[in-house]
Parts: C-alpha cells; structure tokens; sequence
C-alpha cells in the first residue's frame, strides 16, 4: 500500500516511463541490472513494471545504509521487501541473502555498481553481479539504464524536484560458458552504457 | 453550473469541427494512410480530450480554472527544466520554484491579488533563484543555470498564469463573464496555431525561418493569421470588445503567439530536441502545445486591462 503510493507519486513527480526495447515485461525470472544515482531508482524501476511483476520482484539494498535507523529499517523491510546485503566485507558470505531470495523464485533489482554514482556514467562494476550469475546461470540478466534520476534526487539531498525520467531496458545476457570475470563485468557494464539515451 | 450559454454554444460548435477533423482523418487514413495522416489522427484524438477537460473545467468554475492552469504551469516547467543542464547545487533553487513559487503564484490570482501576483515572480523568485544556487556553492557556469531556472519560471509559471488571471480581471459591464475571456484567449491562440498547420499543410511552399524552425511556412502563417483573426472578430459578442477590437485583439494574440512559438523552437532546436515531451499524442508536450499561449497571454491581459478594465 505505501509502496503503491509512493510509486504512484512517484510517477506523478517524473512522469516516468519504460522503453522495453530489448525485451518485453515478461513473468521470467530476471535480475535487472540497474545503473544507481538515487534514492528513487528502484521505485522508479517498479513504477516501470507490470502489479504482477511488481509483486515478485525485489530490491537487493545495502544492509549498512537501510539498518541504520528505525525508518529506514521499516521502509526495506515491509514496504519495499528489500534483500539486504552486508557490504562491510567482514560477512563470510555477503550474498547468501540473494541466493535465498532467487530460490524462493523472486526476480530482483541489483545495481551492480554497488553504490550510488555521481550521475553521468557508470562506476566499475562490483563483482558481486558474477558470483550471482556463476551461481544461477539459467536467470536472466536485463540491463536497464535509468535516464536522469540524480537529478530529481541527488545523492545528499533529501527531497525531490519534478523533472521527467526515462527507464530502457535491454536485451536480457547470460554468463558465456568459461566467461572471464573482467570479461564478463565489462560486457555488462557495455550493455547498460548501450542504453543511454544520445545527448 | 455556472457555464454561460455563449460558451456552450462554443463547445457545441468546437464539438461538431472535431467531428469533421475526425471524419476527414478518417477518410484520409483509408485513402493512404502513413505516417503524417498517423500524426494528424492523433493529434485529433488529443484535441478530444483536451476540449473535453477544458468543458469540465469551465463548467466547475473560476477556481478549477485557475488549479488547472496551476497544472499545465506544472508539467511545462518539467519539461522545460528536464532540458536545462541543472546541477546538484540547483537543487534547493528548483525545488523552491516548483513547490513554492508555482503554488503561490496561482494562489495569488486564485485570491485576486494583483499587487503582488505582478511582481511575485519577476522580483522575488528571480532574486532568490540565484541566491540559493549561490548558497550551495557551485560557481560553474552560474550564470547560465540561474537564468534557465529564471527563465523557465517566468514563461511555464509567470507568463502562463496570465491567463486565469483574466478572471480578476473588473471589466464594466461584463461582470461574471471573465471565463469568457479566457475561453476567447485560449480558442483564438490554439484556433491560431491549428489554422496555420492546415495552411502550411495544403498550400505551404516558402519556409519562413528555415534555420529555427522547418516547418513553419509563409503560406501557413499568413493563412493562419489571418483565418484566427477573422474567427476572433466573429467571437466578439463573448469578448468586451466591439467587433473590430475582437479582431484587432485577435490579430495582436496570433502575432505574438507566433513569435512566441519561434523562440521555443529555437530553444528546442538548440537543444537538439523536436518536441519538449511525449505527454499529448501526436503534438509532443505540454509545453509544443502552450508555447504560443505563454507568449500572448500577458500582452493580452496587459492591453485589455490597460483599454477596458478598470
């Protein structure tokens, strides 16, 4: 419910849309590969999906960022389902959540940056994103690049402004059988880039 | 209910052209079809839904007008602050004139203050925009981001309030009549905009201003000017204006609604975009649709005050 409102004022504030230009809203079980520069973006990935979609797919979030504080714990945990992982480096196996959650059968929003950029371009890639595709081979991987959300809420700030988004998505890509890690994070890293709209 | 009955005649007379622009759109699509007849059955339909609002709108009366317009100064500066290269420290700037400034500005016409709706924007706004990019300390190209938020706030919200500010309006002898007037404001400068397509479309041969906007024919504006004039003489029984001065007023609106129309082009153009958005099928934004309107609307409301109001 206040997930519905808050996309929905969303939508309302950005007037977002969604370019399905290499694949169609489809029920399989996907990660969307996402380019992060806001608070916003996976609302506004989600305003960009089918309800029936919306409901299966989740957000995997920074457990250091969402935990802190009593708000933001609420937020990840009973509105957005978020699929909290811990960055810190210290965990044995930081991604176990994720594979939890895709064996459930959730598809899940992942910005394999690993944290919000400055806006213009993509940060190098984290490598999570590979052990996650090592792992689950048969999932698809849809890069997504979401067109101008850093500016409707930068990073530091804690309000929005109304300016219109865009969201395209991308033709789906797997991991190649005996596909380098470097090899493979730059492909991805390519095909999110592909899909920014020309200046 | 407080519609007069000029203005539903109007509405009875607009419904009946769209009825022939969608039998012609329709007989056209059979006919050939592609791409351009695609474009203009859209545009058809959009016309449909905006005269549909705008009959709603008048019907529910003075205030509705006002928070109507409220929005469209809305969604216009959207778009057109979606094509200027603000930066993260114009954020508080932006989000002053969006949320602050804009509801104010309306709130002000919605309350009658003409003392301050004339200078809220061009004094207050205008100065704070840059004091608060300033705060945040970002110095590059200053100058250049302050005057497009300026900018974009004086013709999407200061420039367009004019029009539901006809509303306030003390015209003798036509007291209760101001939706009138912005019924005659809106019909002529659109009438104006869609004449000037049909003209460009059947006869259009010599390009006006080739480097700022293409499409735009002698041809069509001649025909477009001259045909809106007319139409607003014949409207003068909804206007305070004797015939001549409905269609000298009429004349005036296109003018400068045409020229209005090339500078937003020219924006466009220098931002390599062809329209502003994808709100409205087939005309682009809200803002390809309001250019004119953004223009005429404050020399309109300036020159009946001046002549007419007291």
């Amino acid at each position: 419910m206040i997930a519905w409102l808050l996309s929905f004022g969303l939508r309302l504030l950005t007037g977002a849309h969604g370019r399905w230009s290499g694949c169609a809203p489809v029920d399989s079980q996907r990660i969307y590969c996402v380019n992060h520069t806001s608070h916003l973006d996976f609302l506004l990935l989600w305003t960009a999906l089918p309800a029936r979609l919306r409901r299966v797919t989740r957000p995997v979030a920074a457990a250091d960022y969402w935990n802190a504080g009593p708000v933001r714990r609420y937020l990840i945990q009973e509105v957005f389902r978020g699929v909290l992982v811990d960055r810190s480096g210290l965990a044995p196996q930081p991604l176990e959540p994720v594979f939890t959650s895709l064996a459930q059968g959730d598809s899940l929003i992942f910005f394999p940056e690993g944290t919000r950029g400055p806006g213009e371009g993509l940060l190098p890639l984290k490598s999570g994103i590979f052990h996650v595709a090592q792992d689950w081979p048969e999932v698809e991987l849809v890069p997504v690049w979401i067109d101008n959300s850093y500016r409707v809420m930068p990073k530091g700030m804690f309000f929005p402004v109304p300016l219109l988004c865009s969201m395209t998505f991308g033709a789906p890509l797997r991991l190649l059988e005996g596909e380098e890690k470097e090899t493979f994070l730059l492909r991805l890293r390519n095909a999110m880039l592909e899909l920014q709209p020309p200046q | 209910m407080n519609m007069p009955h000029e203005a539903v005649l109007i509405f009875a007379g607009l419904g009946v052209a769209l009825l022939v622009a969608s039998a012609v759109g329709y007989a056209l699509h059979r006919r050939s079809g592609g791409t351009a007849v695609d474009n203009l059955n859209a545009r058809i339909r959009a016309w449909w839904v905006m005269i549909a609002i705008s009959g709603g709108v008048l019907l529910a009366g003075n205030g509705a007008i006002v928070a109507l317009f409220g929005l469209l100064s809305f969604l216009a500066f959207r778009e057109f602050v979606t094509q200027t290269p603000v930066r993260r420290a114009d954020h508080m700037a932006l989000f002053v004139s969006f949320f602050l400034a804009l509801p104010v500005q309306y709130l002000l016409i919605g309350v009658q203050w003409y003392g301050l709706f004339a200078i809220f924007i061009p004094v207050y706004a205008f100065l704070t925009i840059p004091i608060l990019s300033a705060v945040f300390a970002d110095a590059q190209k200053f100058l250049q981001r302050t005057a497009e938020t300026q900018w974009g706030l004086m013709i999407c919200v200061y420039c367009l309030s004019h029009v539901p500010a006809l509303l306030t309006l003390q015209i003798p002898g036509y007291q209760g009549r101001g939706a009138l007037l912005v019924v005659f404001l809106m019909l002529v400068v659109q009438a104006s905009d869609v004449l000037q397509y049909i003209w460009g479309k059947l006869l259009g041969k010599h390009k006006i201003a080739p480097l700022v906007s293409p499409s735009k024919t002698v041809e069509g504006f001649v025909g477009g000017v001259l045909s809106a004039t007319l139409l607003g003489a014949a409207l003068w029984q909804i206007t305070p204006f004797s015939p001549i001065g409905a269609g000298a007023m009429a004349l005036l609106i296109t003018l400068v609604g045409f020229l209005g129309g090339l500078v937003m082009s020219a924006i466009k153009r220098d931002r390599g975009i062809k329209d502003w958005g994808q709100l409205l099928e087939g005309h682009g934004g809200m803002l390809d649709r309001l250019d004119s309107v953004c223009f005429s609307a404050p020399i309109f409301f300036h020159v009946t005050r001046y002549f007419f109001a007291l």
